[in-house]
């Protein structure tokens, strides 16, 4: 038999059910809102949005996982491309680039044009250290956790700052190999 | 002893009759060796206690995923046999046969391993794993009310067992006759209209891919 094909992100994206896009940003920002009303401290906000992130990657990977079919990715080059292309196309219905490889090819960048958490969203002046999309740090920091690979994510470009689009970086910091996990005297 | 040729020595169990249950057991392990389910359907032997079966069916498929890899002649670089496996190397180990069984594997990258014992004359299960694993996500990996890692049960007190209930008529509905699915659904069915006082409930179950069947639930 022969083995499965990745599917493209626009042939899932056209198959899975999907919401109103007014309505996902509007809910997203009525999160963001009550945080911020109920922690005050923008950083604090920022930790409980990347750990909200982190809960919702850690099972989203496996719904990636069943509708993609993709294969084990050979290095983190194959995986920051698979999740922009792929992974972003489906769960928002955008692509995003990646860029900036470094040298060792275990950092990158991935350069979303159109976000559709942002729209209609303004940072008002009390709330300037906010990162407003950081659940999509968490997001990813998760969903790779789960894949067995440790990593760091950041923003490095924020349009709601000033900036021209938005920028993650996702840092490779470590690949945690499988291990047999009972001990061998039981 | 078996020899060559002499396969009547051991009886092959009875062919499965048209309608009747394929699977004899099914697992669900997660990467950390927690077993997340386990459903049987025909065992007549059971020779540990299940703590104990789980190890060793996970040991068993950890070492067989781990040496069916190292023994790939079209890989192009192996470690040295026991060394744990990076991610990046594919599962290379789908099913193994004996007289008696068939059990089939499959490993997500993630780690979600889902084993499948049927009768020795069964085709290639990987189709029906996927479906198993797609399952999987709809509707464990979607509950809100369901923690990652731990065994999948009862989640409600009040008794709406919504999850592994719909877990299993979905896995019935692969592995035996729809229709006796559709009788399981009925049940449930009943089973929630006794729980549940005076409100409205709508309740959609999946029949095939294409097909959905929305039960309106409706008390006085």
């Amino acid at each position: 038999m022969a083995p499965a094909v990745p599917r493209s992100g626009d042939a899932i994206f056209a198959n899975v059910e999907r919401v109103n896009a007014e309505l996902f940003t509007l809910t997203y920002g009525a999160i963001v809102r009550q945080l911020l009303t109920d922690l005050e401290e923008v950083e604090e906000v920022n930790k409980q949005l990347d750990q909200m992130g982190y809960n919702i990657g850690i099972r989203l990977i496996d719904e990636f996982l069943a509708k993609s079919n993709v294969t084990r990715c050979v290095d983190f080059r194959e995986t920051a491309e698979v999740i922009a292309k792929v992974g972003f196309k489906m769960f928002l219905g955008v692509t995003a680039s990646v860029t900036n490889w470094d040298s060792e090819g275990t950092s990158c960048s991935l350069i979303l044009e159109d976000n559709p958490l942002v729209d209609f969203v303004e940072l008002p002046d009390t709330c300037q250290g906010l990162y407003y999309c950081n659940i999509l740090s968490g997001v990813v920091r998760g969903a790779l956790e789960m894949v067995s690979m440790k990593t760091e994510v950041t923003w490095v470009r924020d349009m709601l700052r000033g900036d021209d689009a938005f920028e993650l970086q996702v840092k490779l910091l470590k690949q945690v190999p499988e291990e047999y996990p009972y001990k061998d005297d039981e | 002893m078996q020899f060559f040729g002499s396969s009547e020595i051991s009886p092959s169990p009875p062919l499965p009759t048209a309608s009747g249950n394929n699977a004899h057991m099914m697992y669900v392990f997660n990467r950390n060796g927690v077993c997340l389910l386990y459903r049987e359907w025909n065992r007549p032997l059971r020779t540990l206690d299940s703590n104990q079966d789980h190890k060793l069916m996970f040991g068993l498929l950890f070492s067989l995923k781990s040496l069916t890899a190292k023994m790939d002649p079209s890989s192009v670089e192996k470690g040295n046999l026991g060394v744990p496996q990076l991610p990046g190397q594919g599962c290379s180990f789908h099913s193994f046969r004996t007289n008696t069984y068939k059990l089939s594997f499959m490993e997500s990258p993630s780690g979600i391993k889902i084993i499948l014992v049927t009768h020795p004359k069964a085709s290639d299960l990987r189709e029906s794993l996927k479906y198993i694993y797609n399952l999987y996500v709809e509707y464990v990996v979607k509950n809100p009310l369901y923690t990652p890692g731990t065994p999948i049960k009862k989640l409600l007190e009040l008794g709406l067992d919504f999850t592994s209930k719909a877990f299993d008529v979905r896995v019935d509905v692969q592995i035996s006759e729809a229709a006796s699915a559709m009788l399981f659904c009925a049940q449930l069915i009943i089973d929630l209209l006794n729980l549940i006082w005076g409100e409205h409930y709508l309740i959609s179950f999946y029949l095939e891919d294409k097909v959905r069947v929305v039960y309106t639930v409706e008390l006085n």
